[in-house]
Protein backbone atom coordinates (compact mmCIF):
# COMPACT_ATOMS: atom_id res chain seq x y z
CA UNK A 1 0.00 0.00 0.00
CA UNK A 2 2.89 2.83 -0.18
CA UNK A 3 2.94 5.00 -2.68
CA UNK A 4 4.21 7.94 -3.62
CA UNK A 5 2.78 10.79 -3.29
CA UNK A 6 5.02 13.30 -6.55
CA UNK A 7 3.44 16.42 -5.37
CA UNK A 8 5.09 16.87 -2.24
CA UNK A 9 7.75 14.42 -2.80
CA UNK A 10 6.93 12.51 0.70
CA UNK A 11 6.20 8.95 1.19
CA UNK A 12 2.19 8.34 1.83
CA UNK A 13 0.74 5.31 3.67
CA UNK A 14 -2.71 4.69 4.94
CA UNK A 15 -3.40 2.45 7.28
CA UNK A 16 -6.45 1.16 8.77
CA UNK A 17 -6.13 0.80 12.42
CA UNK A 18 -7.55 -1.20 15.32
CA UNK A 19 -6.22 -0.58 18.45
CA UNK A 20 -7.82 -2.94 20.34
CA UNK A 21 -9.22 -2.86 24.20
CA UNK A 22 -5.84 -2.69 26.18
CA UNK A 23 -4.57 0.47 24.10
CA UNK A 24 -7.75 2.22 25.35
CA UNK A 25 -6.69 1.13 28.71
CA UNK A 26 -3.83 -0.03 30.89
CA UNK A 27 -1.18 -0.06 27.47
CA UNK A 28 -2.40 4.09 26.33
CA UNK A 29 1.62 4.03 26.09
CA UNK A 30 1.97 1.87 23.46
CA UNK A 31 -1.31 3.13 21.60
CA UNK A 32 0.74 6.63 22.08
CA UNK A 33 4.02 5.73 20.73
CA UNK A 34 2.79 3.74 17.71
CA UNK A 35 0.78 6.55 16.69
CA UNK A 36 3.68 8.94 17.98
CA UNK A 37 5.97 6.69 15.38
CA UNK A 38 3.80 6.47 12.68
CA UNK A 39 3.66 10.71 12.29
CA UNK A 40 6.89 10.79 12.12
CA UNK A 41 7.25 8.04 9.23
CA UNK A 42 4.26 10.27 7.51
CA UNK A 43 1.78 7.21 7.82
CA UNK A 44 -1.69 8.27 8.55
CA UNK A 45 -3.68 5.74 11.05
CA UNK A 46 -7.54 5.16 10.04
CA UNK A 47 -9.17 4.06 13.42
CA UNK A 48 -11.74 1.64 12.81
CA UNK A 49 -14.96 3.53 13.53
CA UNK A 50 -17.04 1.39 16.51
CA UNK A 51 -14.70 -1.31 16.46
CA UNK A 52 -15.33 -4.01 19.61
CA UNK A 53 -13.39 -6.36 21.52
CA UNK A 54 -11.39 -9.20 19.24
CA UNK A 55 -12.66 -11.53 22.23
CA UNK A 56 -9.17 -12.50 23.07
CA UNK A 57 -8.29 -15.90 25.08
CA UNK A 58 -12.06 -15.49 26.80
CA UNK A 59 -14.04 -16.34 23.78
CA UNK A 60 -11.58 -19.06 22.30
CA UNK A 61 -11.78 -20.51 25.91
CA UNK A 62 -15.81 -20.40 25.75
CA UNK A 63 -17.26 -20.97 22.64
CA UNK A 64 -16.15 -20.96 18.53
CA UNK A 65 -18.75 -18.94 16.88
CA UNK A 66 -18.14 -16.32 19.82
CA UNK A 67 -14.45 -16.44 19.39
CA UNK A 68 -14.54 -15.82 14.92
CA UNK A 69 -18.16 -13.72 15.00
CA UNK A 70 -16.73 -11.18 17.61
CA UNK A 71 -13.28 -10.87 15.75
CA UNK A 72 -14.75 -10.92 12.34
CA UNK A 73 -16.97 -7.95 13.19
CA UNK A 74 -13.94 -5.78 13.24
CA UNK A 75 -12.70 -7.45 9.83
CA UNK A 76 -16.16 -7.10 8.51
CA UNK A 77 -15.41 -3.26 9.16
CA UNK A 78 -12.09 -3.05 8.45
CA UNK A 79 -13.33 -4.76 4.76
CA UNK A 80 -15.42 -2.03 4.15
CA UNK A 81 -12.13 0.49 3.71
CA UNK A 82 -9.63 -0.49 1.27
CA UNK A 83 -6.59 -0.51 3.31
CA UNK A 84 -4.08 -2.91 5.32
CA UNK A 85 -4.78 -3.01 8.95
CA UNK A 86 -2.66 -2.32 11.51
CA UNK A 87 -2.91 -4.57 14.77
CA UNK A 88 -0.43 -3.33 17.51
CA UNK A 89 -1.90 -6.03 19.84
CA UNK A 90 -0.59 -9.80 19.41
CA UNK A 91 -3.76 -11.09 21.22
CA UNK A 92 -5.66 -9.53 18.67
CA UNK A 93 -4.01 -10.21 15.72
CA UNK A 94 -3.82 -13.82 16.98
CA UNK A 95 -7.44 -13.55 17.11
CA UNK A 96 -8.24 -11.59 13.71
CA UNK A 97 -6.03 -14.20 11.67
CA UNK A 98 -7.65 -17.31 13.33
CA UNK A 99 -11.41 -15.64 12.16
CA UNK A 100 -9.91 -14.79 8.41
CA UNK A 101 -8.63 -18.67 8.72
CA UNK A 102 -11.85 -19.85 9.25
CA UNK A 103 -13.81 -17.90 7.27
CA UNK A 104 -12.02 -18.32 4.23
CA UNK A 105 -11.60 -21.88 4.62
CA UNK A 106 -15.37 -22.85 6.10
CA UNK A 107 -17.50 -19.75 4.86
CA UNK A 108 -20.54 -21.63 5.29
CA UNK A 109 -20.18 -21.86 9.52
CA UNK A 110 -19.98 -18.38 9.81
CA UNK A 111 -22.48 -15.68 10.79
CA UNK A 112 -20.56 -12.44 9.11
CA UNK A 113 -20.43 -10.18 6.48
CA UNK A 114 -16.74 -10.61 6.44
CA UNK A 115 -15.32 -12.44 3.26
CA UNK A 116 -11.67 -12.38 4.12
CA UNK A 117 -10.08 -9.99 2.36
CA UNK A 118 -8.24 -7.64 4.44
CA UNK A 119 -4.78 -7.77 5.04
CA UNK A 120 -4.46 -7.51 8.33
CA UNK A 121 -0.47 -6.85 9.93
CA UNK A 122 0.85 -6.87 12.96
CA UNK A 123 2.45 -3.62 14.09
CA UNK A 124 5.68 -5.47 14.87
CA UNK A 125 5.44 -7.72 11.24
CA UNK A 126 4.88 -4.16 9.62
CA UNK A 127 7.48 -2.02 10.68
CA UNK A 128 10.32 -4.63 10.65
CA UNK A 129 9.68 -5.18 7.06
CA UNK A 130 12.87 -4.00 5.52
CA UNK A 131 11.61 -1.14 3.01
CA UNK A 132 10.38 0.39 6.31
CA UNK A 133 13.56 -0.81 8.67
CA UNK A 134 15.22 1.48 6.11
CA UNK A 135 12.80 4.35 6.53
CA UNK A 136 13.55 3.95 10.16
CA UNK A 137 17.37 3.62 9.80
CA UNK A 138 17.37 6.79 7.88
CA UNK A 139 14.88 8.95 10.84
CA UNK A 140 17.12 7.78 13.80
CA UNK A 141 18.65 10.94 15.53
CA UNK A 142 19.74 9.46 18.99
CA UNK A 143 21.63 5.77 18.37
CA UNK A 144 20.18 3.64 21.28
CA UNK A 145 24.11 3.38 21.81
CA UNK A 146 25.61 0.91 24.80
CA UNK A 147 21.70 -0.46 25.33
CA UNK A 148 21.67 -3.95 25.02
CA UNK A 149 18.30 -5.30 24.77
CA UNK A 150 16.63 -8.78 25.37
CA UNK A 151 13.78 -8.81 22.55
CA UNK A 152 10.81 -10.68 23.72
CA UNK A 153 8.54 -12.13 21.50
CA UNK A 154 6.01 -14.12 23.73
CA UNK A 155 3.76 -16.60 22.12
CA UNK A 156 1.33 -15.60 19.81
CA UNK A 157 3.76 -12.90 17.60
CA UNK A 158 5.88 -15.90 16.68
CA UNK A 159 3.02 -18.94 17.42
CA UNK A 160 1.39 -21.14 15.32
CA UNK A 161 3.29 -20.05 12.49
CA UNK A 162 0.68 -21.13 10.30
CA UNK A 163 -1.36 -18.11 11.41
CA UNK A 164 1.65 -15.83 12.23
CA UNK A 165 4.19 -16.60 8.75
CA UNK A 166 7.29 -16.72 11.50
CA UNK A 167 9.56 -18.62 9.58
CA UNK A 168 12.34 -19.17 12.57
CA UNK A 169 9.29 -19.66 15.12
CA UNK A 170 12.11 -20.96 17.96
CA UNK A 171 14.40 -18.13 17.12
CA UNK A 172 13.24 -14.94 15.41
CA UNK A 173 15.41 -12.86 14.42
CA UNK A 174 13.18 -9.67 13.08
CA UNK A 175 12.86 -7.46 16.44
CA UNK A 176 16.94 -8.11 16.93
CA UNK A 177 17.41 -6.33 13.78
CA UNK A 178 14.74 -3.36 14.28
CA UNK A 179 16.88 -2.95 17.44
CA UNK A 180 20.36 -3.35 15.30
CA UNK A 181 18.90 -0.59 13.37
CA UNK A 182 18.05 1.43 16.26
CA UNK A 183 21.75 1.47 17.59
CA UNK A 184 20.87 -0.84 20.35
CA UNK A 185 22.47 -4.21 21.13
CA UNK A 186 20.41 -7.25 20.76
CA UNK A 187 21.55 -10.13 22.95
CA UNK A 188 21.34 -13.55 22.63
CA UNK A 189 18.95 -15.34 24.85
CA UNK A 190 17.17 -18.61 24.74
CA UNK A 191 13.65 -17.42 26.27
CA UNK A 192 12.75 -15.14 23.33
CA UNK A 193 9.35 -16.83 22.75
CA UNK A 194 8.87 -18.70 26.10
CA UNK A 195 5.20 -17.94 27.86
CA UNK A 196 4.86 -14.89 30.64
CA UNK A 197 1.65 -16.60 31.56
CA UNK A 198 -0.64 -14.45 29.71
CA UNK A 199 -4.10 -14.45 30.45
CA UNK A 200 -3.37 -16.19 33.71
CA UNK A 201 -2.51 -12.83 35.04
CA UNK A 202 -5.37 -12.12 37.39
CA UNK A 203 -6.56 -15.96 38.03
CA UNK A 204 -3.27 -18.01 38.62
CA UNK A 205 -1.15 -15.13 39.66
CA UNK A 206 1.45 -17.46 41.26
CA UNK A 207 2.15 -18.84 37.93
CA UNK A 208 2.68 -15.96 36.15
CA UNK A 209 5.07 -14.94 38.84
CA UNK A 210 6.67 -18.46 38.23
CA UNK A 211 6.79 -17.43 34.21
CA UNK A 212 8.01 -13.96 34.83
CA UNK A 213 10.58 -14.71 37.39
CA UNK A 214 12.44 -16.92 34.96
CA UNK A 215 11.96 -14.49 32.05
CA UNK A 216 13.79 -11.94 34.43
CA UNK A 217 16.47 -14.54 35.33
CA UNK A 218 17.45 -14.79 31.91
CA UNK A 219 17.42 -11.79 30.96
CA UNK A 220 19.45 -10.77 33.62
CA UNK A 221 22.06 -14.03 32.71
CA UNK A 222 22.46 -12.59 29.26
CA UNK A 223 23.21 -9.50 30.67
CA UNK A 224 20.06 -7.16 29.66
CA UNK A 225 19.64 -3.76 30.44
CA UNK A 226 16.04 -4.18 29.39
CA UNK A 227 13.34 -6.06 27.97
CA UNK A 228 11.60 -5.29 24.16
CA UNK A 229 8.46 -6.74 23.28
CA UNK A 230 5.21 -6.51 21.27
CA UNK A 231 2.96 -8.02 23.14
CA UNK A 232 0.52 -5.84 25.59
CA UNK A 233 -0.35 -8.76 28.47
CA UNK A 234 4.04 -9.22 28.62
CA UNK A 235 4.77 -5.87 29.12
CA UNK A 236 1.99 -6.03 32.29
CA UNK A 237 2.93 -9.16 33.79
CA UNK A 238 6.75 -8.23 33.45
CA UNK A 239 6.51 -4.79 34.61
CA UNK A 240 3.47 -4.57 36.55
CA UNK A 241 4.65 -7.84 39.04
CA UNK A 242 8.85 -7.13 38.99
CA UNK A 243 8.65 -5.99 42.56
CA UNK A 244 6.45 -8.93 43.89
CA UNK A 245 8.44 -11.59 41.87
CA UNK A 246 11.45 -10.03 43.25
CA UNK A 247 10.32 -10.05 47.14
CA UNK A 248 8.93 -13.89 46.16
CA UNK A 249 12.48 -15.04 45.04
CA UNK A 250 14.22 -12.71 47.18
CA UNK A 251 15.69 -11.00 44.57
CA UNK A 252 16.13 -7.70 43.17
CA UNK A 253 14.42 -6.77 39.71
CA UNK A 254 15.34 -3.54 37.87
CA UNK A 255 14.71 -4.02 34.30
CA UNK A 256 12.55 -1.60 32.17
CA UNK A 257 10.23 -3.34 30.03
CA UNK A 258 10.07 -1.27 26.99
CA UNK A 259 7.52 -1.58 23.58
CA UNK A 260 9.40 -1.33 20.33
CA UNK A 261 7.21 1.36 19.55
CA UNK A 262 8.77 3.19 22.72
CA UNK A 263 12.45 2.65 21.61
CA UNK A 264 11.42 3.73 18.17
CA UNK A 265 10.23 6.86 19.11
CA UNK A 266 13.63 7.49 21.44
CA UNK A 267 15.93 6.86 18.55
CA UNK A 268 13.64 9.31 16.28
CA UNK A 269 13.74 11.98 18.81
CA UNK A 270 9.93 11.81 19.22
CA UNK A 271 8.61 14.68 21.76
CA UNK A 272 6.38 12.49 23.91
CA UNK A 273 8.51 9.81 24.95
CA UNK A 274 9.17 11.02 28.56
CA UNK A 275 5.17 10.65 29.06
CA UNK A 276 4.76 7.56 27.12
CA UNK A 277 7.86 6.20 30.10
CA UNK A 278 6.45 7.76 32.52
CA UNK A 279 3.41 5.46 32.31
CA UNK A 280 5.53 2.33 33.27
CA UNK A 281 5.41 0.64 36.46
CA UNK A 282 8.80 -0.30 36.74
CA UNK A 283 11.10 3.00 35.91
CA UNK A 284 12.86 3.61 32.64
CA UNK A 285 14.56 6.95 32.76
CA UNK A 286 17.71 6.01 35.31
CA UNK A 287 18.56 3.73 32.92
CA UNK A 288 18.65 5.67 30.20
CA UNK A 289 19.91 8.91 32.31
CA UNK A 290 22.92 6.91 32.61
CA UNK A 291 23.19 5.72 28.79
CA UNK A 292 23.50 9.50 28.22
CA UNK A 293 19.77 8.67 26.51
CA UNK A 294 17.32 11.28 28.46
CA UNK A 295 17.78 14.33 30.49
CA UNK B 1 10.66 -37.37 40.88
CA UNK B 2 6.84 -36.25 41.85
CA UNK B 3 5.99 -36.22 37.92
CA UNK B 4 7.60 -39.39 36.98
CA UNK B 5 5.23 -41.02 40.00
CA UNK B 6 2.28 -39.62 38.74
CA UNK B 7 2.81 -40.31 35.30
CA UNK B 8 3.67 -44.31 36.03
CA UNK B 9 0.88 -44.06 38.35
CA UNK B 10 -1.92 -42.84 35.99
CA UNK B 11 0.15 -45.38 33.49
CA UNK B 12 -0.95 -47.59 35.87
CA UNK B 13 -4.49 -46.83 36.42
CA UNK B 14 -5.10 -46.43 32.54
CA UNK B 15 -4.03 -49.97 32.24
CA UNK B 16 -6.09 -51.42 34.81
CA UNK B 17 -9.31 -49.18 34.34
CA UNK B 18 -8.66 -48.78 38.57
CA UNK B 19 -9.59 -45.03 39.16
CA UNK B 20 -11.41 -44.40 36.38
CA UNK B 21 -15.06 -45.49 36.70
CA UNK B 22 -16.78 -44.24 34.21
CA UNK B 23 -15.65 -44.18 30.65
CA UNK B 24 -17.46 -42.87 27.28
CA UNK B 25 -16.47 -44.54 23.83
CA UNK B 26 -17.96 -41.99 22.07
CA UNK B 27 -15.58 -38.64 23.36
CA UNK B 28 -12.75 -39.28 21.53
CA UNK B 29 -14.30 -39.90 18.24
CA UNK B 30 -16.34 -35.94 19.59
CA UNK B 31 -12.84 -34.30 20.38
CA UNK B 32 -11.22 -35.52 16.83
CA UNK B 33 -14.61 -33.94 15.26
CA UNK B 34 -14.92 -30.74 16.91
CA UNK B 35 -11.07 -30.15 16.64
CA UNK B 36 -10.58 -31.45 13.49
CA UNK B 37 -7.05 -33.08 14.85
CA UNK B 38 -6.49 -36.39 14.52
CA UNK B 39 -5.47 -38.05 18.18
CA UNK B 40 -4.94 -41.43 16.78
CA UNK B 41 -1.49 -39.99 15.71
CA UNK B 42 -0.68 -39.88 18.75
CA UNK B 43 2.16 -41.79 20.12
CA UNK B 44 3.20 -40.86 23.30
CA UNK B 45 6.45 -39.43 23.21
CA UNK B 46 5.95 -36.38 26.09
CA UNK B 47 7.40 -33.65 23.76
CA UNK B 48 4.27 -31.44 24.78
CA UNK B 49 4.47 -31.93 27.91
CA UNK B 50 8.07 -31.78 27.89
CA UNK B 51 7.89 -28.28 26.54
CA UNK B 52 4.88 -27.05 28.40
CA UNK B 53 5.56 -24.32 30.35
CA UNK B 54 2.21 -24.32 32.62
CA UNK B 55 3.17 -28.00 32.95
CA UNK B 56 4.07 -27.81 36.39
CA UNK B 57 0.88 -26.56 38.05
CA UNK B 58 -1.47 -29.38 35.85
CA UNK B 59 -2.83 -32.32 37.32
CA UNK B 60 -2.80 -34.29 34.20
CA UNK B 61 0.03 -33.68 31.77
CA UNK B 62 -1.09 -32.97 28.55
CA UNK B 63 -0.01 -36.17 26.86
CA UNK B 64 -1.48 -38.01 29.45
CA UNK B 65 -5.10 -35.67 28.63
CA UNK B 66 -4.10 -37.15 24.79
CA UNK B 67 -4.08 -40.62 25.71
CA UNK B 68 -7.16 -40.30 28.43
CA UNK B 69 -9.23 -38.98 25.44
CA UNK B 70 -8.77 -42.04 23.41
CA UNK B 71 -9.70 -44.12 26.24
CA UNK B 72 -13.04 -42.13 26.60
CA UNK B 73 -12.19 -40.75 30.30
CA UNK B 74 -14.21 -38.16 29.47
CA UNK B 75 -14.97 -36.82 33.24
CA UNK B 76 -11.21 -37.16 34.34
CA UNK B 77 -10.39 -34.97 31.75
CA UNK B 78 -13.62 -32.37 31.47
CA UNK B 79 -12.42 -31.70 35.35
CA UNK B 80 -9.21 -31.67 35.37
CA UNK B 81 -7.72 -28.26 35.76
CA UNK B 82 -5.39 -29.28 32.84
CA UNK B 83 -7.63 -27.48 30.98
CA UNK B 84 -7.97 -24.00 32.23
CA UNK B 85 -4.03 -23.81 33.59
CA UNK B 86 -3.25 -24.52 29.44
CA UNK B 87 -2.36 -20.92 28.22
CA UNK B 88 -2.86 -21.30 24.89
CA UNK B 89 0.86 -20.52 24.49
CA UNK B 90 0.49 -23.03 21.19
CA UNK B 91 4.14 -24.44 22.25
CA UNK B 92 3.20 -28.23 21.81
CA UNK B 93 1.14 -27.40 18.74
CA UNK B 94 4.52 -26.13 17.05
CA UNK B 95 6.46 -29.19 18.80
CA UNK B 96 4.12 -32.05 18.21
CA UNK B 97 5.94 -34.65 15.70
CA UNK B 98 2.57 -35.54 14.10
CA UNK B 99 1.13 -32.16 13.88
CA UNK B 100 -1.57 -32.27 16.16
CA UNK B 101 -2.85 -29.21 17.68
CA UNK B 102 -2.95 -29.61 21.41
CA UNK B 103 -3.77 -26.01 21.83
CA UNK B 104 -6.85 -26.52 19.88
CA UNK B 105 -7.93 -29.63 21.35
CA UNK B 106 -7.82 -27.49 24.76
CA UNK B 107 -9.69 -25.14 23.52
CA UNK B 108 -12.38 -27.79 22.53
CA UNK B 109 -11.97 -29.31 26.11
CA UNK B 110 -13.00 -26.32 27.59
CA UNK B 111 -15.99 -25.69 24.94
CA UNK B 112 -16.92 -29.40 26.02
CA UNK B 113 -16.39 -28.67 29.98
CA UNK B 114 -18.39 -25.59 29.91
CA UNK B 115 -21.29 -27.49 27.96
CA UNK B 116 -21.41 -30.56 30.15
CA UNK B 117 -21.96 -28.26 33.39
CA UNK B 118 -18.95 -30.59 34.72
CA UNK B 119 -17.76 -28.72 37.71
CA UNK B 120 -14.59 -26.87 36.67
CA UNK B 121 -10.97 -28.24 37.76
CA UNK B 122 -9.90 -24.65 38.32
CA UNK B 123 -12.31 -22.22 40.18
CA UNK B 124 -11.39 -18.17 39.22
CA UNK B 125 -10.12 -18.98 35.44
CA UNK B 126 -14.07 -19.82 33.64
CA UNK B 127 -15.52 -17.05 36.35
CA UNK B 128 -12.90 -14.30 34.89
CA UNK B 129 -14.18 -15.67 30.99
CA UNK B 130 -17.60 -15.15 32.21
CA UNK B 131 -16.97 -11.54 33.27
CA UNK B 132 -14.46 -10.38 30.50
CA UNK B 133 -17.46 -11.83 27.91
CA UNK B 134 -20.12 -9.79 29.88
CA UNK B 135 -18.11 -6.79 29.43
CA UNK B 136 -17.92 -7.33 25.92
CA UNK B 137 -21.62 -7.85 25.81
CA UNK B 138 -22.91 -5.22 27.93
CA UNK B 139 -20.17 -2.08 26.84
CA UNK B 140 -18.39 -3.65 23.08
CA UNK B 141 -15.26 -3.46 24.46
CA UNK B 142 -13.56 -4.45 27.35
CA UNK B 143 -13.40 -1.58 30.43
CA UNK B 144 -10.80 -2.94 32.50
CA UNK B 145 -12.14 -1.02 35.95
CA UNK B 146 -15.94 -2.33 35.70
CA UNK B 147 -14.55 -6.17 34.24
CA UNK B 148 -12.31 -6.41 37.00
CA UNK B 149 -14.86 -5.37 39.58
CA UNK B 150 -17.01 -7.93 38.33
CA UNK B 151 -14.79 -10.33 38.57
CA UNK B 152 -13.58 -9.95 41.88
CA UNK B 153 -17.36 -9.08 43.37
CA UNK B 154 -17.65 -13.10 41.80
CA UNK B 155 -14.56 -14.61 43.89
CA UNK B 156 -14.86 -12.11 46.56
CA UNK B 157 -11.25 -11.62 46.21
CA UNK B 158 -10.86 -7.72 46.81
CA UNK B 159 -7.19 -7.58 48.10
CA UNK B 160 -5.57 -9.42 45.75
CA UNK B 161 -3.94 -6.98 43.71
CA UNK B 162 -5.06 -3.69 44.92
CA UNK B 163 -1.76 -2.80 45.80
CA UNK B 164 -1.08 -3.33 41.53
CA UNK B 165 -4.46 -2.08 40.76
CA UNK B 166 -3.47 1.61 42.71
CA UNK B 167 -0.27 1.77 41.46
CA UNK B 168 -1.57 1.68 37.84
CA UNK B 169 -4.39 3.93 38.63
CA UNK B 170 -1.38 6.39 39.75
CA UNK B 171 -0.04 6.09 36.40
CA UNK B 172 -2.53 6.71 34.07
CA UNK B 173 -3.58 3.58 33.04
CA UNK B 174 -6.66 3.00 34.99
CA UNK B 175 -9.44 4.47 32.95
CA UNK B 176 -12.36 5.33 34.51
CA UNK B 177 -15.24 5.63 33.00
CA UNK B 178 -15.98 2.85 29.85
CA UNK B 179 -15.85 4.47 25.73
CA UNK B 180 -18.95 4.79 23.98
CA UNK B 181 -19.71 2.47 21.11
CA UNK B 182 -22.70 1.90 18.29
CA UNK B 183 -22.25 -1.81 17.68
CA UNK B 184 -24.73 -3.24 19.96
CA UNK B 185 -27.05 -4.51 17.76
CA UNK B 186 -24.50 -6.54 16.05
CA UNK B 187 -23.22 -8.22 19.59
CA UNK B 188 -26.41 -8.73 20.61
CA UNK B 189 -27.40 -11.61 18.01
CA UNK B 190 -23.74 -13.24 18.04
CA UNK B 191 -24.13 -13.38 22.07
CA UNK B 192 -28.09 -14.48 21.22
CA UNK B 193 -26.45 -17.32 19.09
CA UNK B 194 -23.82 -18.40 21.67
CA UNK B 195 -26.60 -18.20 24.65
CA UNK B 196 -29.06 -20.33 22.47
CA UNK B 197 -26.41 -22.63 21.48
CA UNK B 198 -25.17 -23.45 24.46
Amino acid sequence: MFSVDTKRGNRVNELSYYPGCSLDGTAREYDESIRGVCEMMDISLHELEDWTCCGASSAHCTDEHLAIELAARNLAIAERGDRELLVPCVACYSRFKAAEKEVREHPESWETAYQGKVNIRYALDFFCQDSLMDTVGEKVVTPLSDLKVACYYGCLSVRPPEITGVRNYEDPQHMDRLMSVLGAEPLPWSYKTDCCGASLFMTRTDIVRSLTHRLLEMAKEADADCLVTGCTICQANLDGRQDDVGREFGQKYDLPIFYYTELMGLAMGHRDVKKWLGRHLTDPTKLLSSKGLMK
Amino acid sequence: MMESMRSEMDAKDMETGKGERITDPSFSSLIAQESGENLLACYQCRKCSAGCPVAHAMDILPHQVIRMVHFGHKERVLASNTIWICASCYTCSVRCPNDIDIAKIMDVLRHTALRSGVRPGERDIPIFHSAFLDSIKSKGRIHELSMIWQYKSKTRDFMKDAALGWRMFRKGKIKLFPSKFGGGRELKSVFSRYEKGK
